[in-house]
């Protein structure tokens, strides 16, 4: 009789790995867009029976999956990253390659979304947003940004050089299609960064993405760079935020799966099921990003589509991001930035 | 070591006395050596958590200060090809023979990638050069050296440009002083020669003197705020005195993270400090207290002011109140009393209360980096960015050693003048 309880424990030491092992560590960025992905993910991904979805927050940075890949500890099963790390990380050996025949047709696909090493999940955008309670008249270029006189008051930029040298240029006069072009050279990193010190003393800068509305709703700005998706969470909120799609740069964040993670099988099944056009319209639906999907279009509202990056309205004069271009040039840019913000 | 001194002596006559003396002094002598063994026996523990938590990581943080193995790894051929190249003409064809060579022998794309990280960190670009090189090979078999040159020339015409040769030549020894010279603004040339880094690179010397006025003004806040506290909480009764205790230390208590946020809404533009100030007609317009220094130094005072406050409190506790009085008592005013009687015997703490503050505040980190501004972050946060952004660990490590040695430096010139011994409870 004495035997029961050393039973069950035995039992428990058993089944304990295999129930472990059907629960699945998902690291995204939290906030409004974690919140949609909770709801058309990882919602759906448990009530399919697949397994069990730990969620966890992330601001991106690579060197704890470099980190856990370089000691062969592998906790993060499926990680969201930007487009950058994506590249980098697959340079590098950080990332398990994707089996695209998992995955779905790659023809349905955005042709961006389509990576060795991710799959791109959603489009979003870096767009000009300012508080339409405050500003009777809306600025519509970038070159309004910088008028200060027309525009009283401080801006919201992004903490870095990525996004707002493009930004820069632009209201210099630079057109969309040639800002990399420009931004390439000496003269053109000059320019950019003569521009950004025109602004320097109206500058407030922001670090997560949820700061640029907190911003905009406390009047401690009047206008702000500011990820799409945010700005329309707070819009649900019922505050008065308008968007300019004008010269917005827009890019992809893409699944990956770090090297070497002990449930391979159960995170592809979970980026198939993450990718499929249901999923994505669901997700759409609860945050203006826009599918990776192209078959996810089609079950989307008119309404829902004009809002997102991807609508033709407004994509007409954005700025793909050039993910070659900040490979290459990044950390001089920024080193050069945090040179320029010390000055 | 006193207890082995003291021992010693009464053996003196014994020894002297020439029979028993060497046999005795060689059993006392093993007693106390096991005496000293069961000592360190039992501060074992503490040695060893000492070096496995404190000496080890800091030890690997020098080396990968100066550790540069990437590009010596795996452009071996390479770097020899280019030891005797006069860095101004074009590199000899051999190189490029060797540099060939050297990428077909990279058996893992990871390694690659790692070569190229460490390149483009020198020169803007080489990380496209190389994995693009290294993706189109094989670019073909028993190459001459000058077929070679021209098949890599015609995979990509940059590999006609010297930065990149530089960059290789000058990284192909397994140490580097390069991520050091950095963190103080200067750098080697083509010719290996070290010179300052032009103005618009030029950041750290910038952001090392401001973490350590920032640091400074925090200090001296904390010094007039905190002395008047501990001589008020130290003339009052014991139990009063531990009341008020309790206000000082709730703070202490609270997590950084939670102060900070409220911080946050109190200095807001619209946030109370400001109402009050316009309610009271103090300004018209919102006074800028968020993002920028004084935010900074607000937040940092008010989280740092319990370490002050402690040392002084405990000083002043013991300094005997009838030495004042005796000096009025022969005729001193009170003031002067005070300043020439009182304060210099509690130099002790303020020097310890200045010493933990400001080694304290030269590490900060989320404070700056949630209420300050651009201008305002110190080094610990190109420290982060460096870790978890750029993944320049060697460039993170390189921050973190000059941070080090400084504090070290002040440090020993602080106990130069501070004579005494330092009290730090």
């Amino acid at each position: 009789m004495k035997l029961k309880p050393l039973m069950i424990a035995l039992a428990a030491a058993v089944c304990l790995p295999a129930l472990a092992q059907s629960q699945l560590t998902v690291v995204n960025f939290g906030g409004a867009n974690g919140a949609a992905q909770k709801k058309a993910y990882f919602e759906a991904f448990e009530k399919s029976g697949a397994g069990k979805i730990l969620p966890v927050e992330y601001n991106g940075e690579q060197a704890k999956i470099k980190a856990m890949v370089e000691a062969k500890k592998v906790t993060w099963d499926v990680v969201e990253v930007e487009s950058p790390d994506v590249n980098r990380g697959c340079d590098e050996g950080l990332f398990e390659k994707i089996d695209w025949s998992k995955v779905g047709n790659k023809a349905d696909f955005q042709p961006a979304a389509v990576h060795e090493c991710g799959v791109g999940t959603f489009i979003w955008s870096t767009v000009m947003a300012y508080n339409a309670d405050k500003l009777k008249t809306a600025p519509v270029t970038w070159a309004d940004f910088w008028d200060t006189k027309k525009f009283p008051g401080k801006r919201g930029m992004r903490k870095g050089a990525r996004y707002n040298l493009e930004f820069a240029l632009m209201a210099d006069g630079v057109k969309t299609a040639d800002v990399y072009k420009v931004l390439a050279t000496k003269e053109g990193a000059d320019r950019a960064f003569k521009k950004m010190t025109e602004l320097k003393s109206n500058v407030q800068f922001w670090e997560a993405g949820a700061q640029p509305p907190q911003f905009l709703v406390a009047g401690d700005v009047v206008m702000t760079t500011a990820y799409n998706g945010r700005i329309d969470a707070a819009q649900r909120e019922g505050k008065n935020l308008a968007i300019t799609w004008t010269g917005g740069i827009y890019d992809l964040d893409y699944w990956v799966m770090p090297k070497g993670g002990a449930n391979k099988d159960l995170a592809m099944k979970f980026i198939s099921m993450a990718s499929s056009p249901d999923a994505q319209a669901e997700y759409a639906r609860s945050i203006s990003y826009g599918p990776t999907n192209n078959k996810a279009l089609a079950k989307l509202d008119p309404k829902v589509l004009a809002l997102l990056p991807t609508s033709p309205a407004n994509s007409k004069d954005a700025l793909q991001f050039n993910i070659h271009f900040w490979a290459d040039q990044g950390e001089a840019l920024e080193k050069r930035f945090a040179a320029w913000s010390a000055q | 070591m006193s207890a082995t001194a003291s021992a010693s002596l009464p053996l003196m006559p014994l020894a002297a006395d020439g029979t028993t003396g060497p046999a005795l002094a060689d059993q006392l002598r093993r007693v106390e050596r096991r005496k000293r063994l069961r000592a360190i026996a039992l501060t074992l523990p503490l040695l060893i958590f000492l070096a496995v938590t404190f000496l080890v990581p800091l030890g690997a943080l020098l080396v990968r200060a100066v550790e540069n193995p990437e590009v010596a790894g795996t452009l071996g051929r390479t770097g020899q090809a280019l030891a005797g190249w006069d860095r101004q003409a074009a590199p000899p064809d051999a190189a490029y023979a060797a540099l060939l060579a050297d990428l077909s022998a990279i058996p893992e794309t990871a390694q690659a990638g790692v070569l190229a990280r460490r390149l483009n960190t020198e020169v803007s670009g080489a990380r496209s050069l190389i994995m693009g090189t290294y993706r189109a090979l094989p670019l073909g078999t028993n190459l001459s050296p000058a077929e070679a040159r021209e098949k890599l020339l015609a995979q990509d015409a940059r590999w006609a440009e010297l930065p990149y040769w530089w960059a290789i030549a000058k990284n192909s020894s397994r140490w580097t002083p390069d991520y050091l010279l950095t963190s103080v603004d200067l750098k080697r040339d083509a010719q290996g020669h070290i010179v300052r880094v032009g103005a618009e690179e030029a950041a750290f010397s910038d952001i090392l003197l401001r973490t350590f006025s920032i640091s400074a003004v925090v200090t001296l806040v904390s010094i007039l705020l905190g002395y008047p506290l501990a001589f008020w909480l130290a003339t009052l009764s014991e139990r009063r005195a531990n009341l008020m205790m309790i206000l000082v230390l709730l703070p202490f208590w609270t997590s950084v993270l939670v102060r900070i946020a409220a911080w946050i809404v109190l200095l807001q533009s619209n946030g109370l400090v400001n109402r009050f100030l316009m309610f009271a007609g103090l300004t018209a317009e919102p006074v800028p207290l968020l993002f920028n220094r004084l935010g900074v130094i607000i937040a940092m005072v008010h989280i740092l002011l319990p370490f002050m406050i402690l040392p002084l409190y405990s000083v002043m506790k013991s300094v005997p109140a009838n030495y004042v009085r005796a000096a009025v008592s022969l005729g001193s005013t009170p003031l002067a009393a005070f300043f020439r009687v009182y304060v210099p015997q509690t130099y002790p703490g303020v020097a310890a209360g200045g010493l933990l503050v400001f080694i304290t505040s030269i590490g900060y980190y989320v404070t700056p980096a949630l209420l300050g501004g651009a201008a305002d972050q110190m080094l610990s946060y190109y420290v982060a960015q460096y870790t978890n952004v750029d993944v320049n660990w060697g460039m993170a490590c390189a921050l973190g050693s000059v941070l080090l040695m400084t504090t070290l430096i002040l440090y020993a010139v602080y106990r130069r003048f501070a004579k005494a011994e330092l009290s730090l409870g």
